[in-house]
């Protein structure tokens, strides 16, 4: 038995390109016309993967055939060489579990391709397009994820803005559930924070913004309620959490404001996300009892640092994926008859692929 | 015998001081059971210590400061357990368990395993205001290391310097209401402890009793400041280790004084 990975991801393909592979429902039994016992298609916004398991050579040609043909955007003639890459055997194992762990991803150690590669093999499987090879297969690779997530800090932290703020924030006050938010400023950036903020629990979030108008709009967007600019301060005796982005040239918030307000909240902290440049909150607050400050460049280094932390993990998940590779492919050979044991095909030239042939 | 079993317990809990050390330095730190197991160990290997010892003087193993190291050492690890897991502070452990390998390591070395040349008579009164007060200890110790948690976690968050432990921390927030509950608990057994000494049937030594009701009254005013909100959080997880500090302190000055006047 021939097993094969054929597909494009972010590292070989455009996203225009891959939207035209990204196949539709009936991808996998054209795969199985096509000649592949077993078939699984794994499409997500960075990658578009068939994984076959075939008696005879299926090539690269006719998988990318059986991808067109299902696709759902219309085939718009590009004439350059398509990206594909082909892993076989010992290399497709390999490549399934790495992708699956999350190494191959484009934000290295993000846990959401588990999902889908999870939800791209349950789907295979009730269509009946998996069998006994895929189904290991999957299975070995979800086994092998888990151990990668558990025993390295590949997932450690967050490298975006916004989920850096929401953990920060949950490192802090724990459940974000009572706490209350006030966004100063309705730009886009303190939006998404808001809006990852409300996804983890936050419902009472308040909007201040000079223009009214765009403050009201950004409070029905987040399903808030608008404060007047001129009461904002006011309202720093009540809110856990404050989002600035205004464009005020000159500091809005200074130890100087803040000491009478700090005085009447001794026991509660506040987290400030100061994401405007210039910065609307004087950096000195931060040595204030109580509040953490982060401006954007604080926010940008914390998520710098944990993706420092998930490239350095890298070498001791690659260890755990090729013990896993090894101890599979001996496990598969021992239980399956000599006569469909895992091989690869022999090489055949497949760069000559180009769209216009297709 | 018996110190022998002291010696694999302060292995025991060495392992998880060990193990947690070295995968903090590898920066993966993963609180998991081998560090719940090697103190349940441990706490094992001391409660045979105590049962033994207690079977030897012929009541509560509490005659010298070798036996009230042990015990407290074996307070921290009971409170720990019962503790830790339902808080969920996993990571307390990792903590818990270099102040144990502390009390018990300086009480092998050092030689203050003075036994007694008289088998001392039972006094029940006695043994319960010094095993509830030294079960204080125990709480307030783990307070004292709570607060340490709060103040990793703290200063991380005010430098934005996250290192692989602060993920593992819980929030700031569980930590403090961690803190709050054990100040209580411990303040209502130190309570009892001290309460419990004026009915033993003799008069307590004038410098145990000013030590003791020292140590009760800054507690006190550690609890009167956060029930009335007018300690910070930081400030109150600070007045936890220097209270914890001074506790210990005056504990050894009791004992010592004790141990000049007999306990009996």
């Amino acid at each position: 038995m021939n097993l094969f990975c054929v597909g494009l991801s972010h590292h070989t393909a455009n996203v225009e390109t891959r939207e035209r592979f990204a196949g539709g429902a009936g991808a996998q039994s054209t795969l199985r016309e096509a000649g592949c016992a077993e078939a699984l298609v794994l499409a997500t916004c960075n990658r578009v993967e068939v994984y076959g398991a075939s008696e005879k050579r299926v090539s690269t040609d006719e998988i990318a055939h059986c991808l067109l043909q299902n696709s759902e955007v219309s085939e718009r003639g590009h004439s350059e060489a398509l990206p594909f890459y082909r892993y076989e055997a010992e290399k497709c194992v390999q490549h399934l579990f790495r992708v699956a762990s999350g190494l191959d991803s484009m934000v290295v150690g993000e846990t959401e391709i588990l999902g889908q590669t999870k939800k791209a093999y349950q789907s295979a499987r009730t269509s009946g397009a998996v069998g006994p090879f895929l189904h290991r297969l999957f299975q070995r690779a979800f086994r092998a994820a888990k151990q990668v997530r558990t025993h390295t800090e590949i997932t450690r932290g967050s490298v975006s803005v916004g989920s850096v703020a929401v953990d920060l924030a949950q490192k802090i006050f724990g459940e974000l559930g009572n706490c209350s938010v006030l966004v100063l400023g309705a730009g886009e950036t303190s939006e998404r924070t808001a809006r990852a903020l409300v996804s983890r629990g936050v419902t009472d979030l308040r909007v201040s913004n000079r223009s009214n108008e765009r403050a009201q709009e950004l409070a029905q967007r987040v399903s808030g309620q608008t404060v007047r600019f001129d009461r904002w301060p006011q309202q720093c005796c009540e809110i856990d959490i404050l989002i600035t982005s205004t464009s005020s040239e000159a500091p809005l918030l200074t130890p100087t404001d803040l000491g009478p307000v700090l005085a009447n909240r001794i026991d509660r902290p506040l987290f400030i996300i100061d994401i405007a440049v210039p910065r609307d909150v004087d950096p000195a607050v931060n040595e204030m009892e109580g509040v953490y400050l982060y401006d954007i460049d604080a926010l940008r280094s914390v998520a710098e640092q944990s993706l420092a932390v998930r490239c350095q993990q890298i070498a001791s998940a690659e260890a755990i994926i090729a013990e896993h590779v090894a101890d599979f492919l001996e496990k598969i050979s021992r239980e399956l008859s000599p006569a469909s044991r895992i091989t690869g095909h022999p090489p055949v030239a497949d760069s000559s692929l180009r769209a216009t042939q297709l | 015998m018996d110190r022998d079993l002291l010696i694999i317990s302060t292995i025991c809990f060495l392992a998880a001081v060990v193990r947690s050390g070295v995968a903090l330095r590898a920066g993966v730190f993963r609180p998991g059971r081998f560090n719940f197991l090697a103190i349940g160990l441990g706490f094992v290997f001391q409660t045979a210590f105590l049962s033994i010892r207690g079977h030897a003087v012929g009541r509560c193993p509490l005659t010298n400061l070798f036996e009230v190291f042990i015990f407290l050492a074996w307070s921290v690890a009971l409170i720990y357990m019962l503790v830790g897991p339902a808080y969920r502070l996993s990571l307390m452990g990792a903590f818990t368990a270099p102040l144990v390998v502390l009390l018990q390591g300086f009480a092998l070395i050092a030689p203050i395993d003075v036994r007694h040349p008289v088998k001392l008579p039972a006094n029940p009164s006695l043994e319960f205001h010094a095993s509830v007060s030294l079960v204080a200890y125990g709480v307030f110790a783990l307070a004292c290391i709570a607060g340490v948690m709060y103040l990793v976690q703290e200063r991380q968050l005010k430098t934005h310097q996250l290192r692989s432990i602060f993920y593992h921390l819980p929030p700031l927030s569980d930590l403090f209401a961690a803190i709050t509950r054990l100040l209580w608990w411990g303040f209502i057994l130190y309570t009892i402890g001290i309460a419990s000494g004026f009915f033993i049937g003799r008069p307590l030594p004038r410098v145990q009793v000013v030590a003791a009701v020292c140590v009760w009254l800054l507690y006190a005013a550690i609890l009167q400041g956060r029930y009335f909100r007018r300690i910070a959080p930081k400030r109150v997880a600070a007045l936890c280790i220097i209270g914890f500090s001074a506790a210990l302190t005056l504990l050894w000055g009791i004992t010592f004084s004790a141990q000049t006047h007999s306990v009996q």
